[in-house]
């Protein structure tokens, strides 16, 4: 099993929530985040003078799946968060040891 | 012939001094409310606010009668026979509008005197604290405004030398961005000085409450419902659209990008300069005097005040000082004998106006300037002017008010 951590552009999560739908991916956590990448941000302009804004809005999803599915499930956040300008953001992926569904004790892949 | 209660006059004084009042509140609360950052929203508004209603008990009880009692003293303050009131007819007429009740003129007047120390505030937000800025609103208008206020409109001595202010031009907006800058020299600059409006929103809001009020301010300042009134209120309203489109204009070149709190500051820059000539002035003058006033305050804002290093927070003096500079200048070149026969300027053969503009200009700002130096040097080894360093970081809605603007 593994864990998708993705951090995507918080007006894509629709689009990205819709799509997983369809490929029979249904658990999902979301929180809205801030955050920065390799462009520290961006610049806003007030009354003649620049501001650096380094912690953007962002929306952070959780997904544990089955490591067949992994891949599927990548392809299917790329396609539908990316825009190709700078601020896509990322996604990041770890093994999982073990996943337990509270309501019923079940374990493993079962639980996913 | 005896004055005579005139029943359009009295009804459009009323109108305009509850117009005059909504720039108050909400117009500037929420005009700088949205430009703070959000851990000082309320405080920014409560200045305001109570900045209304202090002066309005004020000017009442004392400040009104001295501000615009009968001339003594060489012109330098008015004779307070009406004190606490007493003495005032309910049908009693105005001497210096003569078609409306005493009662009317003094409640326009004391919106006047409210939004004046209102706008001060928005110099010294996130950092002064809220004990010492009520003691202040109570010194400054006693000890800044009303003078003041009596020099140029009460018939005291500048009055007497022929200076030019229809609606408030050094009265209101010179006297309260130098007092602004004064203020923010004792209190020195916050931890951290960027201008980020946390709500540019409200600041919209704000500023189009400031824009409608203002026909009030201008246009009520004719003291008449008539063709004075109405040529203020076009005025008025060329000057602030001329100067819009020219900040932006400025914006486009300096950036690219037409930003919304350029546009609305250069409609505030514009209403500011077009005030002291709002009923002396051609439409053709206002469009020049509103197109100029965006380049004056935007010089000062984006170069003057990082040279000088003053941390004006929302730029009262930039705005208000600066383009209330320019307006008043502009009285003095602009104003035609053919609008309004109290006022001939540079530009039809009346060059001594023009000197007697600058006079004005540099006793209004000097005494602005100094008595509020003094009147803040006194709160501040009395009380302190300053909130806690913890106290600024952490916002001052929760620190000085134990409220949050927030909830969510």
């Amino acid at each position: 099993m593994k864990e998708i951590v993705a951090i995507i552009r918080p007006n894509k999560l629709d689009e990205v929530k819709d799509a997983l739908e369809k490929i029979g991916c249904h658990g999902i956590t979301v929180t809205e985040v801030k955050g920065r990448g390799r462009q520290l941000g961006i610049t806003e302009s007030y009354r003649g003078s620049d501001y650096r804004i380094d912690m953007l809005p962002k929306t952070r999803l959780e997904i544990i799946v089955a490591d067949e599915d992994l891949d599927g499930v990548i392809k299917s956040i790329v396609e539908t968060a990316q825009t190709g300008d700078i601020g896509d953001g990322k996604i990041f992926i770890s093994a999982v040891e073990e996943v337990v569904r509270i309501r019923t004790g079940e374990r493993g892949e079962k639980a996913v | 012939m005896d004055p005579v209660l005139n029943s359009g006059d009295t009804a459009w004084m009323l109108i305009s001094t509850a117009l005059v009042m909504l720039m108050t509140v909400p117009g500037v609360a929420l005009f700088y409310g949205g430009l703070t950052k959000k851990v000082n929203v309320l405080n920014t508004m409560f200045m305001s606010l109570i900045a209304f209603s202090i002066t309005s008990i004020i000017w009442v009880l004392y400040g009104y009668q001295f501000a615009f009692g009968e001339d003594m003293l060489f012109g330098l303050i008015g004779n307070p026979v009406n004190l606490l009131f007493s003495g005032i007819g309910v049908d009693q007429l105005s001497t210096l509008a003569t078609t409306v009740p005493e009662t009317v003129f003094i409640a326009f007047q004391m919106t006047f005197a409210a939004i004046t120390i209102a706008l001060v505030s928005g110099a010294v937000v996130e950092r002064m604290k809220v004990s010492s800025w009520m003691v202040f609103v109570v010194a400054w208008v006693t000890l800044v405004y009303v003078p003041i206020a009596h020099w140029v409109w009460g018939g005291g001595f500048l009055a007497q030398l022929g200076a030019l202010d229809f609606a408030g031009g050094t009265v209101v907006h010179i006297n309260s961005g130098v007092a602004a800058l004064a203020l923010v020299l004792l209190l020195g600059r916050r931890k951290d000085t960027k201008l980020l409006p946390h709500q540019l929103g409200y600041s919209v809001i704000g500023a189009a409450l400031l824009w409608f009020g203002w026909f009030g301010f201008n246009a009520g300042s004719a003291l008449t419902a008539g063709g004075l009134a109405g040529q203020a209120f076009i005025n008025t309203n060329t000057a602030a659209a001329a100067a819009m489109i020219s900040w932006v204009i400025i914006d486009y070149l300096k950036t690219g990008k037409p930003t919304v709190l350029g546009a609305i500051s250069g409609a505030i820059a514009g209403l500011v300069a077009i005030t002291p000539a709002a009923g002396f002035v051609t439409v053709q003058a206002a469009v020049i005097i509103g197109l100029i006033t965006s380049v004056v305050s935007y010089f000062a804002i984006s170069f003057m005040k990082s040279k000088l290093g003053y941390d004006d927070a929302l730029d009262v003096f930039g705005i208000h000082g600066m383009s209330g500079l320019w307006g008043a200048l502009a009285t003095g070149l602009f104003a035609a004998p053919f609008v309004n026969e109290l006022g001939t300027g540079l530009f039809y053969g009346n060059p001594g106006q023009l000197v007697t503009q600058i006079i004005a200009i540099v006793v209004v700002a000097g005494y602005s300037f100094v008595a509020t130096l003094i009147i803040g040097k006194v709160i501040d080894i009395v009380m302190g002017l300053r909130a806690e360093e913890k106290e600024e970081i952490e916002g001052l809605d929760i620190t000085q008010h134990e409220e949050t603007g927030y909830r969510i």
